[in-house]
């Protein structure tokens, strides 16, 4: 197969799969599907990589309609750097959510409605990877309303009621957010006659004075900015990732945002254009929010009992600083934004595993029941020391590496007020991530109630598998960094258009 | 169930020639205004009028839902089959081209498929979604 047709099978595969496994009867089958989907857009998406890196990027014309009337799909760097991270995340996802349909039975997803679930999956990814590679933004908006109807089907198979509040707050905000983004398509397309990526950045800086196109604009990023949880517009965010199950919750923290974020810099950065998103005043904007967002939902999550909705606060405070990361405006900011993305994925997925292995042995999620597993889940609970680490920024662990590349932009711009706010993350992280390895560990169980089994906890191995590649990748990508780093650092010249 | 004779007769009437309306719409759509997504609705439409007049059970008993969830899937495979034949012809995906000898046809005969599996799908599932919430009384 030729690169093109790699890059439309990756996209074509799991939407293929996904309605024959929503009829297909076994639920046993279904997983083998979806695993098998997974591990072939990993393959894919690791050769497409190579090809991006070894040759430069391609396009792929759909229907045989040539760009810009077509629609066009198109890899560079940083699309096949992030299509390799989606596709990453699935794969490990897919192997954790193997303990659904097992024998032991992990009641989490009713066996019923387990091929359903994996449907949902394959057309979440299919969309998010359609978000990655696609060249045209009306097609963009497509994809995002494939995966966000599927995210909000998967948020609401949560055990209790209130994850069906919560899918339904996240379906009106994403959908705002949706009609935001299309609204600022619809402008733009007044203004530039084009939905093709490229040329609508051709056209760009002789429009941009005109107030169409920059209330556009305006409606684009807000839209995107939504989807993304940047910090005013989150609210939905700690909900959804609180109520949903834990392999949907792990699957979206290291996919949704990431891929949104993505969309975010696609948008601004190689659509509107540098030297135009520079004379606006969304950089400054973006250093406010994302400093804000750092502070804020770090305290925040400081104040939560619950285990997952603190760690959902805490992703609010890392898209923070992806966030600032493009408002700094330079390869580095954007560099450190990138492989912040990739660190991320590793450590919050895996976080949001162990946290799903342990809620198996627990009451509830709250702080007090997980209270002395550190003696009694060994293996799981050093994962979460690992993952821990890694997003607080130990050196040695992933999340160190983008922290540090982080500051050293920030310096760069001497912009000190931004170094300070990640030190300050950083510190409030360890506040609060410590006051779960504290309960983890140094605290003895409050009372063993009746609905805690004493013996037999529960680690099915494909969970615990999963979670451990998921720690030992934050150790590898922490220690040896030539490849994320350097890959995140061409994808960021790449875009910017600077060599 | 009270048995409301207008209701019925009118319904009875109505059925046949609101199905027959989403057959056009979906069979002239690449001619005229219309298309699968309209024709789907439409033909589920009528459909739904006959649950809402003789009840769900007699629906699904000649339609049980497992068929609607096949046929739901089947469109979708419809849809994508069509691009990925055309691959396997050596063109791009959906390139409807060569789908016949000369590229007009070819683009009658893709469009038609398409729209066919469009239309399917939105029927189907417009029909599950209904089915799923007026099933909804015997377990609360």
């Amino acid at each position: 197969m030729s690169y093109e047709t790699q890059l439309i099978v990756v996209i074509l595969l799991p939407l293929v799969v996904a309605p024959v496994c929503y009829v297909v009867p076994s639920p046993r089958v279904a997983w083998l599907l979806t695993l098998a989907t997974a591990m072939s857009c990993f393959l894919i998406a690791v050769q497409l990589l190579l090809a991006v890196l070894d040759g430069g990027g391609f396009s792929y014309h759909l229907g045989g309609w040539a760009p810009p009337v077509g629609i066009e799909y198109r890899l560079d760097v940083f699309a096949a750097f992030v299509l390799l991270v989606l596709t990453a995340i699935f794969l490990v996802c897919q192997l954790y959510a193997g303990s659904l349909t097992g024998k032991s039975g992990i009641k989490e997803i009713p066996l019923a409605i387990a091929p359903t679930f994996f449907a949902a999956t394959l057309l979440c990814i299919s969309g998010l990877m359609g978000i990655v590679v696609t060249g045209d933004v009306f097609n963009l908006f497509v994809f995002l309303e494939i995966a966000s109807l599927a995210t909000y089907a998967m948020i609401s198979l949560g055990r209790q009621r209130r994850a069906l509040t919560a899918a339904f707050q996240y379906l009106v905000l994403g959908t705002i957010g949706a009609t935001f983004f299309l609204i600022g398509v619809g402008l733009l397309y007044a203004e530039t006659g084009t939905l093709n990526m490229q040329e609508m950045s051709t056209l760009m800086p002789e429009l941009v004075d005109r107030r169409t196109t920059f209330t556009g604009m305006t409606f684009v990023i807000i839209g995107l900015a939504l989807k993304l949880a940047v910090f005013p517009l989150h609210l939905w965010l700690p909900n959804a990732y609180t109520e949903a199950p834990s392999v949907v919750t792990a699957l979206l923290a290291g996919t949704s945002t990431k891929v949104a974020f993505y969309a975010l810099v696609r948008m601004t950065v190689s659509v509107f254009g540098l030297e135009t998103i520079a004379d606006t005043p969304l950089p400054l904007i973006l250093l406010i929010v994302g400093a804000l967002a750092v502070i804020v939902t770090s305290a925040q999550a400081i104040l939560q009992v619950n285990i997952k909705r603190l760690l959902a606060y805490s992703s609010v405070a890392q898209i923070g600083y992806m966030v600032i990361g493009v408002g700094l405006l330079t390869v580095e900011g954007l560099t450190a934004g990138f492989v912040h993305l990739f660190n991320h994925a590793l450590t919050k997925t895996g976080l949001f595993m162990a946290v799903g292995i342990m809620l198996l042995n627990t009451v509830d999620a709250k702080l007090p029941s997980v209270a002395g597993l550190g003696r009694r889940m060994p293996w799981t609970s050093a994962a979460v020391v690992i993952t821990a680490f890694s997003l607080v920024g130990i050196p040695g662990t992933a999340g160190f590496i983008s922290k540090w590349a982080l500051l050293d932009a920030a310096m760069a711009q001497e912009a000190y007020f931004i170094a300070g706010v990640i030190v300050i993350g950083s510190l409030l992280a360890c506040i609060y991530l410590l006051r779960l390895l504290d309960v983890m560990y140094f605290r003895a169980p409050e009372k063993v109630s009746e609905h805690m089994p004493d013996e037999t906890l529960t680690v099915p191995f494909p969970m615990i598998t999963a979670l451990w590649v998921l720690a030992i990748a934050c150790l590898w990508f922490g220690l040896f960094t030539e490849h994320s780093l350097s890959v995140a650092k061409l994808a960021a010249t790449n875009i910017m258009g600077v060599q | 169930m009270t048995d409301y004779l207008i209701l019925r007769v009118t319904a009875k009437f109505l059925i046949p020639l609101i199905l027959l309306m989403g057959l056009y719409v979906q069979f002239h759509g690449e001619l005229g205004p219309g298309g699968g997504f309209q024709a789907g609705v439409i033909f589920s439409a009528g459909l739904i009028l006959y649950a809402l007049v003789f009840g769900l059970y007699r629906l699904t008993q000649s339609i049980p839902v497992f068929v609607l969830k096949v046929l739901s899937s089947l469109g979708v495979l419809l849809f994508a089959g069509t691009g990925v034949v055309t691959m396997l012809l050596g063109g791009e995906f959906l390139n409807y081209n060569l789908l016949a000898e000369n590229a007009v046809t070819g683009q009658h005969l893709g469009i038609f498929l398409v729209e066919l599996g469009v239309g399917i799908t939105v029927a189907s599932t417009m029909l599950l979604i209904f089915a799923v919430f007026a099933d909804q009384e015997g377990h609360d």
